[in-house]
């Protein structure tokens, strides 16, 4: 089994939630690279973004039980980073949203396959 | 710190104008003031006179190569807006809100190259982006500008995921997010170091397009409007080398042997893949798109040696490219025809600009007693210094194969007979296009007259 520095303390193993975010990374990326709706690649950079903040998260629990009592406030930039993205995103889906409105207007179609025309 | 506060003050003043003031001359005229005011204050900063005191807890660091960089950056917005600012009028109704987004791209600009904490890096480089993909997108009704702004944003989020997840990684292995504090464990490099190592170098090189993370870069070129491509290839990627620069000398430097032989890889492939593409292009717009994927190879030199020597260059070659290519689509926006042929006997026509459009050609180019040649024989000497001959042999050929695509259009421009369109152009353009060209050439001359501020 693996070998935990948190084992006894009620904490799961840190390796568990790199994996958990990682496979969601890798959804999200699966899901740029193979989807041709504007706003499902959308919807999987977000889900990218939150595997990020779910990983952050994590690591800054790891660091906060590390440091032990010597630095209360060791892991805490972590949980202010994740602020920082979630603001960042939101900022980031209402221009994207503005963007994929303003195309439907002129295609009526969502589709990423009109990008193509740009290639002469 | 100066530059930052007044950019971001500017950018909301920017703004309201568009409900105060009615003419765009007006407009245009509040823009250059603020403008002025943020370049005097980056000057004031750069000589030891901050008008704020702000602790940043060691989140940004204004040294004097931020704080060149910024005067750099914002003199070439200055340029810019001297050259360009009428053309913007044409693109859309919100004449203010360009100016605005600009200087938030210019506060976006300061942060990218005085950070030193992995979240300033991010918001930095995001600050920049977001404000961009709204500029390219801000030609409404063409499907062209649509579909660029859309792939752009697409591609920018997904970099910025990259990123994201490389500085979470690197945070588990180190536990913190300062630059300057990241270190390496004496037994081994920890995989998820250089794991989140490697994605922070793809999402930058998506960022300043290096191959082959360069694929978005010629069409979101090609379909924003020209006059923001002219921003958008000049200050914005100068601002990205300068973050990249700043990251991996403060960060990286220690675990060399985990990236050099990635960074050279890209490097070559950009330098390869930027200029043999070039040369088959028909439209002088897509040319230049090609051309920055090119010099951005060049610039990426820089951030492959990390010496003191790579650090100079760059400022100069960020200078260098900026001018030169600012100048070239100042005129371009002009023109009717934006292929080779479009240019056809223009020196006839218009025998003063074609001349200095030659000065700046040459300077891409990299012909000596020009910016450029000296910008890139400092990346030259930087990358033999690191050690690597090879690399900079291959960029001397394929620097020798640029000059092709370069002097197609002095050719098209002198030698050729056609007929161009009469292009109606101000006094004031004409003298600020001569002394840009008369500053490239002095700065080929005289480079300490730039570099001299690194140090004092």
């Amino acid at each position: 089994m693996f070998q935990s520095p948190f084992r006894g303390l009620g904490f799961m193993d840190i390796k568990y939630y790199i994996f958990l975010s990682v496979a969601l990374f890798v959804m999200g990326i699966i899901g740029v690279l193979t989807r041709r709706n504007a706003i499902i690649i959308f919807m999987c950079i977000e889900l990218m973004l939150n595997a990020v903040n779910l990983l952050l998260v994590a690591f800054s629990k790891m660091h906060h039980l590390a440091a032990g009592v010597a630095n209360p406030n060791a892991g805490s930039e972590a949980q202010l980073f994740v602020f920082f993205i979630m603001v960042v995103a939101a900022a980031e889906v209402s221009v994207g949203l503005a963007i994929i409105v303003m195309l439907f207007r002129n295609t009526h179609s969502v589709d990423v396959n009109f990008l193509n025309r740009l290639k002469h | 710190m100066n530059a930052l506060i007044f950019s971001a003050i500017s950018g909301v003043l920017m703004m309201f104008s568009g409900f105060v003031l009615k003419s765009n001359a007006a407009i245009r005229t509040l823009a250059h003031i603020l403008l002025l005011a943020v370049i005097i204050a980056t000057a004031f900063e750069l000589r030891g006179v901050p008008f704020f005191h702000i602790n940043t807890t060691g989140m940004l660091q204004f040294d004097h190569f931020a704080l060149l960089f910024t005067l750099i950056a914002s003199l070439s917005t200055l340029v810019f807006f001297l050259l360009s600012s009428k053309d913007m009028e044409k693109v859309g109704v919100s004449y203010a809100e360009y100016f605005a987004l600009i200087f938030f791209v210019l506060s976006g600009v300061v942060i990218a190259s005085s950070f030193q904490s992995l979240l300033l890096l991010f918001l930095g480089i995001e600050i920049i982006s977001i404000p961009l993909y709204i500029l390219t997108g801000s030609d409404k009704r063409s499907l062209k500008s649509n579909e660029a702004s859309l792939k752009y944003f697409l591609m920018g989020a997904f970099s910025t995921g990259l990123m994201l997840m490389g500085i979470a990684l690197i945070y588990g292995a180190t536990g913190t997010f300062s630059t300057t504090l990241i270190q390496a464990p004496k037994e081994g490099v920890p995989v998820l170091l250089s794991t989140g190592m490697l994605l922070l170098l793809f999402s930058l090189s998506f960022k300043v397009s290096a191959a082959p993370f360069h694929f978005w870069t010629p069409d979101v070129y090609d379909g924003a409007p020209t006059v923001f491509t002219s921003f958008m290839a000049t200050v914005v990627k100068a601002a990205g080398f300068i973050a990249f620069m700043r990251l991996f000398s403060d960060a990286f430097r220690d675990i060399g042997s985990e990236w050099k032989l990635t960074v050279a890889i890209i490097v070559a492939a950009t330098l390869f893949i930027g200029n043999i593409t070039a040369v088959f292009q028909q439209s002088v717009k897509r040319m230049l798109a090609y051309s920055s994927i090119a010099q951005a190879g060049f610039m990426m030199l820089a951030v492959y040696s990390l010496t003191a020597e790579a650090k100079e260059g760059l400022i100069l070659y960020g200078a260098a490219y900026s001018l030169a290519t600012i100048g070239i689509f100042a005129v371009l926006i002009k023109m009717k025809d934006y292929t080779f042929d479009g240019f056809n006997g223009f020196a006839r026509q218009q025998p003063l600009i074609a001349a200095t459009l030659v000065i700046f050609l040459l300077s891409l180019a990299g012909i000596p007693l020009t910016a450029g040649f000296l910008s890139k024989f400092f990346m030259l000497k930087a990358t033999v210094a690191a050690g690597n001959i090879w690399l900079a042999v291959f960029a001397v050929i394929m620097a020798a194969v640029s000059v092709y695509y370069y002097f197609r259009l002095i050719q098209a421009m002198y030698f050729k007979e056609g007929n161009v369109p009469a292009i109606e152009v101000s006094p004031a353009f004409k003298i600020t296009l001569i002394s840009v060209a008369a500053l490239t050439i002095v700065l080929g001359i005289y480079p300490n007259l730039l570099l001299y501020w690194l140090y004092f």
